[in-house]
């Protein structure tokens, strides 16, 4: 909140001019009853026009100097707010990207997003409307009860009473509806949820011939949901009367109180008729004051999930002093006796694993789902900190290197083949900014890409957001190609042919061997006809290595591996 | 539907309610009319302030307690109103939702196919409640603004010709103003909410693929391109921001002039006797609240037609033709013998894109048919005819002897044991999900159907173990853990026939192999239709149908279809290519 707040400090001018001006302008509009108790004392009795001209057009010049200064207290808020939200939004997306993986699985994509867009937004309007109000709400009730002293203290204490009583009606209200609204919207979500799992479960539900028990159910989820709303409803519906009553009969008290001033000499019906149209302007703004809290505790809220975000401490940093690679070990992996585990988890993810791989060698990785394939690669371009031990490449460990120098050096294929918005060639430079359409092409060769790049129409064919417009093949291909277009050292494939067909799959593995910058390949896979050929297979079980060496020696000697092999080659024996 | 027709429906849906509509604008009238008594009050209250000595205190006394009365009653008729309306309104609601719901559950699927959950989820969610804000608060609010309007004319006329004309004359410049302000912000707030959509995609696209954008490097090319939105959207935000809150300042300010206006006639009147101060003093209040109502009904009627445009798209939903129904005499498929027919069966799914043609197929009951092909060659289809998810196009499709058309769906369906590829789970607990198949089932068989998919371990490991919530969509969960639950789900009731699409395509093959004899099990006696990607759990099958393009290029057994050396051949000695 504070965090969020400390962004106006670029707008001080504008966010304390925003408030003053609106106060010239409330401040102008609490002289107009003035002026009103002048007409009727001055210039009705003395019969004179001319005097009430002037009066009325001094109304209307507090009307237009109000115009003026309201103008430029709603130019001033304006400005505040939307600099505010802009320069938020800029420095959360900064934030975004220094997150490390384990940062973003925590708190979870789909949130960050959320904050990034509509609670920055709320958090704009709320900060133009608390400026532009907190000050001028206030200001008029109160302001109201001290002009009403100034005309007489003895009916201005019937001013202080309604006050206290308005405040306590409508802050009591809100504060009853305000947790009954959060309920019925916390059912309202359930039936919503309902909806759509019932639009994507369709063909589960009908096969169990569920509808009936579904109708049913979502009648009665609705039911609760309208009985909470209406129960809401009546209570708040209960602000107007309540309020309407307390200011009313504040008005008849203020009324019986100025007649005895009146009959006393001490109060004429001008200032009476002024009373009168002040205990008028407090009701409307004390609504208004209230409609402000809401905003701006709403937007307060939204406010505190920014900060939240903002006051992440990335969890993985590039080292102030970075080491050189070695140049002479270029290409080389080593694990030493590592381990992971990753935040909040209890157990170890990946223990003791203890491996190195010289440059160009090509390594599988086969283990079933949630043996810890992925968290093993991911550990060298260093997406998580390993908790112990040490992941070192090109002869340096990797914490000690430069983050952006060592990923520089990796090309990553990741499981979730994701490409971005823009045409292919934009796409494929991801891997080297520099790369011409020569490199380009050589690199979609390799990753058997050709008949994606021609069935797009050459490398300007555009790729719509996440690649949607294209098969999941026809991204791996291309999330392969991406890679090579950067000539890595290191060559990560993590499960990244699953969708390709074993002959195209074949293929590929034949052109990484044949690759002329032989880099050192990673292969994850789950397949063993996949890893069949590489140099060396980890056979990974539950985050252990349990099996290290060429597909001959493993068959002989690693029973896991022995099971995966037999559980998809069955057929060959037959065959 | 054009907007008549919507309004109509509208009306239908409150037609429960029109005690409670007649009740509501009784309130309404009667709420309006004392609230606009009250000022005449206070100005012949604060007429006898002539002076000291001079107020009659036993008058005043009667004013104040009729003022006190009529505080009271318009107190109660505007609770009394609201209460109406809340009533009307979530009613209405509910029916709607209710009806669209229940309609849902009867849309064919290829509509649920066609059309994105998350449009019909706002449909269903987001235009209903736009709807009841719109339409039945917008009502009352300008049927309330229309006789405020009305009655505080007749009121001021009744007071003074020449000062109500002041009035009339000069309150429409407020709606001219407004209606200005907001035809000259409209392009600007296109604009920016066009450039928030654009920037909204860049961060969807960036943070969603935020991985990717560091394994790369590219986080300073994001932020620029971030950045140049950035910029642009605080430019036009501002503009669009500071023009729109033009508006109120601008109406307050011709408030002002009429409030000056009636100042001055008014006062001018009372110089001549035409009016006591008393009148001037309601007159001053009638010009607040005169202005009030015509700002908001400038608001409201944009409001108004939000709302029959959400009204339209949720009724849309609701007349989209549902499924044929059975017919009246449809065959409740109380044991099926497990024989099923293909005859000439032709399907697609687009008129012009003609995809299965000429299907043939006759098992029986007991046998096992495998169906194979690459990803996208329309076996899936297969089993939307089969559970009748979709209708063939021409020949028929026979189980137990009857064409499908001729049973009721629901007892067709309950014939088949299915595990589909795509692993749903609704939210609720392990245990509900696996009883889902048999609502009825006993803790104990739910764990036996657990065990035997192989999912005990891994369920009693959970925090809760059958009865741990999982999340919307299974989240919490792996695939393969998603999957194994779908298995036990379909391993509790075995129909005599089985539907298997990729049932094991997420599992790890060492736990596959491991559920192959569970599986076996499942599938003796019971005529099974399997869809595999991987060939090596087929191959012992009745009859393999081999797939491409949506057409069978081939069909025999797993010998057969080698020795032909076709297509099957290629697609299973491709997988052991190096």
């Amino acid at each position: 909140m504070k965090r969020v707040l400390s962004y106006l400090r670029y707008y001080r001018l504008e966010s304390a001019l925003g408030p003053l001006f609106k106060l010239l302008e409330a401040a102008l509009e609490l002289l107009v009853p003035f002026v009103v108790a002048a007409i009727v004392d001055t210039g009705i009795p003395s019969g004179d026009a001319g005097r009430v001209a002037r009066m009325g057009l001094l109304l209307v010049a507090l009307g237009l100097v109000g115009l003026l200064s309201s103008v430029t207290a709603q130019y001033f808020a304006a400005k505040a707010a939307v600099g505010l939200a802009a320069k938020l939004r800029r420095a959360l997306f900064a934030q975004v990207q220094k997150l490390s993986f384990a940062d973003l699985n925590r708190v979870g994509t789909s949130t960050l997003i959320t904050r990034l867009t509509s609670d920055v937004n709320q958090v704009q309007s709320g900060v133009n409307l608390a400026l532009r109000l907190f000050l001028r709400s206030p200001f008029i009730v109160f302001g109201a009860m001290a002009m009403a002293f100034a005309i007489d203290a003895r009916c201005a204490l019937i001013f202080a009473v309604a006050i206290l009583i308005l405040l306590v009606i409508v802050f009591g209200i809100l504060l009853i509806s305000m947790p009954m609204y959060r309920r019925s919207q916390n059912q309202l979500d359930q039936v919503l949820q309902r909806t759509r799992e019932n639009l994507t479960g369709t063909r589960v539900l009908r096969a169990f011939g569920r509808e009936d028990d579904e109708i049913e159910a979502f009648n009665r989820g609705h039911e609760k949901l309208t009985r909470l709303q209406t129960a809401a409803g009546h209570v708040s519906a209960l602000m107007n009367p309540l309020t309407y009553v307390a200011i009313n009969l504040a008005l008849v008290a203020l009324l019986r109180a100025s007649g005895a001033r009146v009959d006393a000499g001490r109060l004429t019906q001008g200032e009476a008729v002024a009373l009168v149209n002040y205990m008028g302007q407090i009701l409307v703004e004390l609504i208004k004051l209230a409609n402000l809290i809401i905003t701006v505790s709403r937007s307060a809220a939204c406010a505190r999930r920014v900060s939240a975000v903002l006051e992440l401490h990335p969890g993985l940093t590039s080292p102030a002093r970075p080491e050189e690679a070695d140049p002479a070990r270029a290409g080389c992996v080593e694990f030493e006796h590592v381990c992971l585990r990753y935040p909040g988890a209890n157990a170890d993810h990946l223990t003791d694993i203890h491996f190195s791989a010289r440059r160009g060698q090509i390594i599988g990785v086969i283990g079933g789902t949630g043996s810890g394939k992925t968290s093993l690669v991911n550990l060298i371009p260093r997406f998580y900190d390993a908790s112990s031990g040490a992941v070192r490449v090109d002869g340096v460990d990797v914490r000690r290197q430069s983050l952006r120098e060592l990923r520089a050096r990796v090309g990553v294929v990741p499981q979730k083949a994701l490409l971005f918005q823009g045409s292919i060639r934009d796409n494929l430079r991801w891997g080297d900014p520099e790369a011409d359409d020569a490199a380009i092409l050589e690199a979609v060769r390799a990753a058997q890409a050709e008949d994606v790049i021609a069935a797009k129409g050459g490398l300007d064919g555009e790729i719509e957001q996440y690649g949607r417009n294209l098969s999941g093949g026809q991204r791996q291909r291309l999330t392969i190609a991406r890679a090579l277009v950067r000539r890595p050292e290191i060559l990560i494939l993590d499960d990244s042919a699953s969708a390709l067909d074993y002959a195209t799959d074949a293929r590929l593995r034949m052109a990484i061997r044949q690759l002329s910058y032989r880099p050192t390949v990673f292969i994850v896979s789950q397949r063993a006809a996949s890893v069949r050929y590489a140099d060396r297979i980890l056979v990974l079980d539950d985050g252990r290595i349990v099996g290290d060496g060429t597909h001959e020696w493993l068959l002989q000697s690693c029973q896991i591996y022995r099971e995966i092999y037999d559980s998809q080659f069955r057929g060959e024996v037959g065959a | 539907m054009n907007r008549r027709d919507t309004l109509k429906r509208v009306l239908a849906y409150t037609a429960h309610a029109r005690l409670q509509i007649v009740l509501s604008l009784t309130f309404a009238f009667a709420s309006v009319a004392l609230t606009l008594y009250l000022p005449v009050l206070t100005g012949r209250a604060v007429d006898l302030f002539v002076g000291a000595g001079k107020v009659d205190f036993a008058a005043l006394g009667m004013i104040l307690a009729r003022m006190a009365i009529v505080i009271g009653l318009t107190a109660l008729s505007q609770w009394a109103m609201s209460v109406c309306n809340n009533r009307i309104t979530y009613r209405t609601v509910r029916d709607i939702r209710r009806d669209a719901f229940a309609h849902i559950q009867r849309l064919p699927l290829s509509y649920i196919d066609a059309h994105p959950a998350g449009d019909v989820v706002s449909r269903v969610i987001a235009d209903v409640d736009t709807f009841a804000d719109g339409l039945l608060m917008g009502f009352t609010q300008l049927f309330t603004g229309a006789l405020t309007i009305l009655g505080t004319l007749i009121f001021m006329l009744r007071i003074d010709v020449g000062v109500t004309v002041v009035v009339v004359l000069v309150t429409p410049v407020s709606l001219f103003v407004a209606a200005f302000i907001a035809r000259r912000t409209y392009d600007m707030f296109r604009l920016q909410s066009a450039t928030r959509g654009e920037q909204t995609a860049l961060i969807s696209e960036a943070v969603g693929g935020q991985k990717v954008v560091q394994a790369f490097g590219r986080e300073e090319a994001c932020q620029r391109q971030f950045d140049e939105i950035n910029a642009r959207l605080e430019k036009c935000s501002l503009r669009a921001t500071f023009f729109s809150s033009l508006t109120n300042p601008c109406t307050r300010f011709v408030n002002s002039l009429v409030y000056a206006g009636v100042a001055i006639f008014g006062a001018l009147a009372a110089i001549t006797g035409g009016v006591s101060v008393g009148q001037l003093t309601c007159f001053l209040t009638y010009a607040n609240q005169y202005t009030k109502p015509f700002n908001e009904i400038s608001g409201v009627v944009t409001e108004l037609q939000n709302a029959v445009a959400c009204a339209a798209r949720v009724f849309e939903l609701i007349d989209e033709p549902a499924e044929a129904p059975d017919s009246a005499d449809a065959l409740e498929l109380a044991r099926a013998d497990g024989s099923v027919e293909l005859d000439d069966v032709e399907f697609r799914y687009l008129p012009e894109r003609p995809l299965i043609e000429d299907l043939n197929l006759a098992a029986a009951p007991g046998s096992r048919v495998a169906i194979v092909g690459p990803t996208g060659c329309g076996k899936t289809t297969l089993i939307n005819l089969l559970m009748r998810f979709y209708d063939v196009d021409g020949g028929s499709i026979l189980v137990s002897g009857r064409d499908v058309r001729e049973i009721s769906r629901r007892s067709l369906r309950r014939s088949f044991g299915m595990v589909l590829q795509d692993t749903w789970l609704k939210s609720g607990t392990i245990r509900e999900n696996i009883a889902m198949a048999r609502p009825g089932a006993t803790y104990e068989e739910i764990v036996a159907a657990a065990k035997a998919a192989h999912a005990h371990s891994f369920i009693r490991r959970m925090p809760g173990g059958y009865d741990a919530e999982i999340g919307e969509d299974g989240g919490g969960l792996s695939e393969g853990q998603k999957q194994l639950i779908c298995i036990a789900r379909a391993m509790l009731n075995l129909p005599p026939m089985l539907i298997l699409d990729e049932a094991t395509s997420s599992i790890d093959t060492r736990t596959e192999l491991q559920i192959q004899n569970a599986f076996a099990k499942m599938m003796e006696g019971r005529t099974s239709f399997i869809v595999a990607h991987r060939l090596s759990t087929i191959e012992n099958a009745d009859a393999i149908l081999v797939m491409r393009d949506g057409h069978i290029v081939e069909t025999g057994t797993h010998r057969e279809l080698l020795a032909k050396n076709g297509f099957y051949a290629e697609l299973y000695n491709s997988q052991f290519a190096h």
